[in-house]
């Protein structure tokens, strides 16, 4: 019964993914090998922020899973960015 | 037929157990967040160190590291497509496969540690004594963080091994296979973290 509700995503999908996940890799590798100042900081992080969201889909289901749990994780993010903000806020104006 | 009538009667709550696996998952990424925040505040704090710090990491050695961590993530991806086929030699392959991609990479950092402490840049080493505050905290936090992923890799494989063997005598099987999907999510976890660990250490400049 569960069978018929269960999402199974295919080899080739799951392959696809692997190959934008290197790409965005080697992508990264290349940018920061190229002298941006501080421009490398935010391109290497907005690309890993990428990656981990295609992660999170595909590879962990989140495609597919109910939607409580997509709520859940966007939760967790804003806990973590709010984190961020207050910390530097902190360090920036002190 | 019998196996199918024992099951039915197990109280059994698969959205339960993923859901106390995600709960599990989110205090991992703080752990490893709040320490990506101290990070954060030690670079803004000793750039100059920091960027000095960062031309001695092997690039190339991380690189690999990177990749093989993404094709064993893609690898229990399948798994758990392949267990839901009822394909469970394939399931077998491709764990095993995974285990061993998992052990490359702890080789790979072993070879990588053994450099640095060859070059005399360990925690606590008269090296990194001289070279002041910034270097040692990079250091620090290096082969702390680093040391903490490769923890939750052994942690990782050893869960991936029980799942295997389950696999194997058909304790995990086509209906049954959420114990996989949690290993699974927890290998994409440790999968997660070296995503940003691998730019915050060897790439950025």
């Amino acid at each position: 019964m569960s069978e018929e509700k269960e999402h199974i995503v295919s080899y080739k999908n799951n392959f696809l993914v692997l190959i934008a996940l290197l790409c965005l890799t080697f992508l990264t590798v290349a940018i920061t090998s190229v002298e941006l100042g501080p421009w490398n900081v935010s391109a290497a992080m907005l690309i890993a922020s990428l990656k981990v969201g295609i992660v999170l889909y595909y590879f962990m289901h989140l495609k597919f899973e109910h939607v409580i749990l997509r709520i859940m994780v966007i939760m967790v993010v804003l806990v973590f960015t709010a984190l961020i903000v207050i910390t530097f806020f902190d360090y920036l104006y002190r | 037929m019998e196996q199918t009538a024992t099951h039915s009667l197990e109280h059994r709550d698969d959205t339960a157990s993923k859901l106390g696996m995600w709960l599990f998952i989110f205090t991992e990424i703080l752990l490893f967040g709040g320490l990506f925040i101290v990070y954060s505040v030690y670079r803004y704090k000793y750039p100059v160190a920091f960027h000095l710090a960062n031309q001695e990491l092997d690039k190339t050695i991380g690189l690999i590291n990177t990749v093989i961590l993404l094709i064993s993530s893609m690898t229990v991806a399948m798994s758990v497509s392949a267990i839901k086929e009822g394909k469970k030699k394939l399931t077998i392959t491709l764990l095993g496969i995974t285990l061993l991609l998992a052990l490359i990479f702890l080789v790979n950092k072993y070879f990588e540690w053994g450099a640095k402490f060859h070059h005399g840049l360990y925690p606590g080493s008269g090296i990194l004594h001289d070279l002041g505050h910034g270097d040692t905290l990079f250091f620090g936090l290096y082969f702390f963080m680093t040391g903490l992923h490769a923890l939750h890799i052994i942690i990782g494989m050893t869960l991936l091994a029980v799942v295997l063997l389950k696999v194997k005598n058909e304790r995990i099987n086509s209906g049954d296979y959420v114990l996989l999907e949690n290993g699974g999510l927890y290998w994409h976890l440790v999968d997660l973290i070296w995503i940003f660990l691998f730019p915050l250490f060897y790439l950025i400049h």
